[in-house]
């Protein structure tokens, strides 16, 4: 495994892109295949399967470095990757195995049916034979999920620098369902043919923010819109008389909305749409909260069925009759999805996308600002003759979203961040008034810079008022402008509403804590866009 | 009794009431005992300092024109009904611990510490006492260094890589202390080695006061930054993403602090390397040292105090959490040590 925890390190060592490839072209050079294959295997989130529980490895852990385990919990509440702390705290090894990386996830599926004792035996003898980078390593591909900042695009660009592939052709091939234990680099990367894996979606096309003013997209009759919505982008691929559906984190979602069965029979054989997912009601679009009841559970019972049924807001048609006609023209593949989807019954889970019309930019800009009333987020622009493109490239698909809601709040609550932001206060409770009282609303982590991060982490180690296990409460002084995408009900939260992606917009440091809003301002804002 | 201890907590500070005195008070006091030069125990305003003359010269140089009084290591001085010495705490040049006694009770203040010889300070002594505050910045099992030789291997490896590639390496590392003991450990026969001006400034003070250090050059206004290619420079952390680091063309660039132990805070600074090196003492260090103060009662501050006391309660001793205000301490937050 040296060679692939070199790796491993080479990617950590550097924040350059060109480095980071480099490094990657010459493992896929180097390595033996079968290495390769599960390299491309952990690297895109595919793990394998899991043999032990991560309370078995934090007891032997315990056990093997003596240590009481809430000791190694807290460590591991600092360090934030069980795989890490637990190579950082045993003692050092003391023996030595070499073996390559498919040999070592061979080893662990070899005892993956062996009992607890066996396993146990197993891990201690294999902890105790490997040291530094190596164990934290081999950790990891117990634990899985491996972080190592090399996005999809790195690796295809790396892939395409190894086989001299064009890089869509390499993304596509990575898409899937494929399994390293199933496939072969030969056949997942060198073969003439892409194979026959029916499931396999195409890359997802993902669109830029507009950044300067909306004109510098030139003539708008060039341009074709759309409203944005905040759901699931899917993908649903009918082929072979079944269908699949894809999320864009490449999860395979099919069993999770068993409503898309019916497209299989209303949809020709080889059609792959593109779309939203969205939780739909009388022709109208609910609350992304009810979405969720539906994301996190494998079978769906009834109730939440019949509570937020889906449908399918298509925007794209990738495959039709069996052909990618991803290089066709947006206004070509959009004249086909409109009459596969006209005259469908309003029972089947599928909408058309509304093409919106507009003459000029300022005509659209008011359609932007009545998409909250629309229960959309913004707006999406795509340009007519631009084919469907891999990744998120800029030029011909832009969102414009509209501008968040936001409140001033005041920060009540701090809690050390883990791994990244191990020595940082970084996730903080925001109040807002009722009365003299303040009500917590929501927690927030992300919108300042390094600098203020470091400033407030500093203050709050001075301006404790208690502490709850991490938790620190502190003096209510600084504002925050809290910047969210949505606001709804909730029975949940004391304060009654929860908010869509909070986050900090800015540190209010010229406002005092009187200067924060009320509980009342926040209801204004949930009667008007909730 | 609170009141009768040698050594109390107040919102000044640790203050010791049989000789009216504070040991590296936050708010300005009228007589300060200061363990070391660092700006979270050396601070300004207050009306008379003490400290060793070995890190005297560096408070002078950072606080400017202080009343400020010198003992040696070992030394003992009679401050009003208490007996006080400051004793080596390997840390940086001229740290201390601070050794308080007052009849027959004998407190020590820990100061920031490590346990291993750097081979730039005085080495750490244990000392035997009663009660014993000390620091745990790195209080966790997941703090454990390598010895320094293999993190100078390390370094040297890199700078010289970075030479063969023609690109400037630069170090970042804490002004005072660490830059020494790096500066120490590298290879000079690799290529030549520039300081940021901050670094000088220490150097300068350092080799005035008579300890040796290896040849520097200061990086000046007219140096051609373009032509190091091969050099190395150790500057503070906060110049790494400076507009002055880029002026030196390709280069790569290195933390080097006891954070860099975890792969996430490392990811964070983004830098390309970061080397696990520290004046602090590690999971190993702390708990050696407190077994052999012979202590009873253990003080934990700075860092991950809760966990640590815990710890200690655990292990049988009669353990509790310092109430700081050290919030602006440079070492809690990553930038140094």
């Amino acid at each position: 495994m040296k060679r692939f925890a070199a790796l491993i390190s080479d990617l950590d060592q550097t924040t350059k892109t060109l480095r980071k490839i480099a490094a990657l072209e010459r493992y896929f050079r180097e390595a033996p295949p079968e290495d390769r294959i599960w390299c491309l295997a952990l690297f895109s989130g595919r793990r394998p399967k899991r043999i032990l529980s991560t309370t078995q490895l934090r007891e032997w852990a315990a056990e093997l470095s003596g240590l009481p385990l809430w000791l190694l919990e807290d460590s591991y509440a600092v360090v934030g990757d069980l795989a890490e702390t637990i190579a950082l705290v045993l003692p050092p090894a003391k023996g030595n195995i070499d073996k390559s990386l498919s040999e070592w996830i061979s080893a662990l599926r070899a005892i993956a049916g062996a009992d607890a004792e066996e396993k146990r035996k197993f891990i201690l003898e294999v902890w105790d034979a490997l040291s530094g980078q190596d164990r934290f390593v081999l950790n990891k591909l117990i634990t899985g999920g491996f972080r190592v900042g090399v996005s999809q695009k790195l690796m295809v660009r790396a892939l395409a620098g190894v086989t001299h592939k064009p890089e869509a052709e390499i993304a596509h091939r990575l898409m899937g369902a494929w399994n390293p234990e199933e496939t072969s680099w030969e056949k997942l990367i060198e073969a003439e043919d892409l194979g026959t894996d029916l499931s396999r979606p195409f890359p997802f096309f993902l669109a830029h923010g507009v950044e300067g003013e909306i004109a510098e997209l030139g003539l708008p009759e060039n341009w074709c819109a759309e409203w944005k919505w905040d759901g699931i982008r899917g993908q649903v691929i009918i082929r072979g008389g079944t269908h699949y559906v894809w999320s864009r984190g490449e999860e395979l979602i099919t069993d999770r909305f068993p409503e898309f069965a019916s497209l299989c029979e209303a949809l020709p054989k080889g059609t792959v749409l593109d779309g939203e997912i969205l939780a739909w009601q009388d022709e109208a679009p609910l609350p992304f909260n009810l979405l969720q009841t539906r994301i996190g559970r494998k079978t769906v019972p009834k109730a939440i069925l019949s509570k937020a049924p889906v449908i399918l807001y298509a925007y794209d048609l990738l495959e039709w009759q069996g052909k990618d006609i991803r290089d066709r023209s947006f206004n070509e593949r959009r004249r086909m999805l409109e009459s596969l989807c006209a005259n469908q019954s309003k029972a089947l889970p599928l909408r058309l996308s509304e093409r919106l019309s507009f003459d000029t930019w300022a005509v659209l800009g008011d359609l932007r600002d009545v998409a909250r009333s629309h229960h959309a987020e913004g707006l999406m622009i795509k340009n007519k003759q631009s084919p469907y493109g891999v990744g998120r490239k800029k030029g011909s698909w832009w969102k414009w979203k509209l501008d968040p809601l936001t409140i001033d709040a005041v920060m009540i609550y701090a809690q050390a961040g883990h791994g990244r932001r191990a020595n940082l206060y970084t996730d903080f409770t925001f109040a807002v008034w009722q009365g003299n009282d303040l009500v917590p609303f929501a927690k927030a982590y992300s919108g300042l810079s390094d600098a203020e991060f470091k400033d407030i982490t500093a203050w709050v180690r001075k301006n404790t008022l208690q502490r709850f296990g991490p938790v620190r409460q502190v003096t209510p002084e600084h504002v925050f402008e809290i910047a969210f995408e949505g606001i709804h009900k909730s029975t949940r939260h004391k304060s009654g509403v929860a908010l869509r992606f909070p986050r900090m917009a800015r540190w209010r440091r010229d406002k005092s804590p009187q200067d924060a809003n009320s509980l009342e301002d926040l209801k204004d804002l949930l009667n008007t866009y909730g | 009794m609170e009141t009768q201890d040698t050594l109390t907590f107040t919102s000044n500070g640790i203050y010791c009431s049989a000789g009216d005195f504070y040991i590296d008070p936050w708010r300005p006091v009228p007589r300060a005992l200061i363990t070391h030069g660092h700006a979270d125990h050396a601070r300004f305003g207050h009306r008379s300092y003490l400290s060793t003359d070995i890190a005297a010269p560096v408070i002078k140089h950072r606080l400017g024109d202080i009343n400020i009084e010198t003992i040696s290591y070992g030394a003992t001085v009679q401050v009003g009904s208490a007996k006080v010495s400051f004793h080596p705490a390997g840390h940086v040049p001229g740290s201390a611990q601070i050794r308080v006694e007052v009849g027959g009770e004998v407190w020590v203040v820990s100061g920031d510490y490590k346990t291993v010889y750097d081979g730039l300070s005085d080495a750490f002594e244990p000392l035997k006492c009663h009660s014993f505050i000390s620091e745990c910045t790195f209080g966790l099992p997941a703090f454990q260094w390598k010895e320094q030789s293999v993190v100078f291997e390390a370094i040297n490896a890199w700078w010289q890589q970075n030479a063969n590639d023609r690109r400037v390496s630069i170090l970042g590392a804490y002004g005072l202390g660490k830059a020494q003991r790096l500066l120490c450990g590298l290879d000079r026969s690799i290529g030549p080695v520039l300081t940021h001006s901050t670094v000088e400034g220490t150097n300068r003070v350092m080799r005035a006061q008579g300890i040796a250090l290896p040849p520097t050059q200061q990086v000046m206004h007219d140096t051609d930054r373009k032509a190091q290619s091969g050099a190395m420079i150790i500057a503070p952390p906060s110049a790494l993403e400076s507009s002055w680091a880029r002026g030196f063309g390709d280069i790569s660039t290195a933390f080097s602090s006891g954070w860099m132990g975890l792969r996430g805070v490392r990811r964070r600074r983004a830098a390309d390397r970061g080397f696990v090196i520290s004046d602090h003492a590690d999971w190993e260090g702390l708990n050696a040292a407190i077994l052999e103060t012979g202590a009873e009662n253990i003080y934990v501050t700075h860092g991950y105090t809760d966990t640590f006391s815990r710890w200690l309660i655990e292990k049988g001793y009669n353990a509790k959490v310092v109430p700081t205000q050290f919030g602006d301490a440079e070492e809690e937050q990553g930038n140094d040590v």
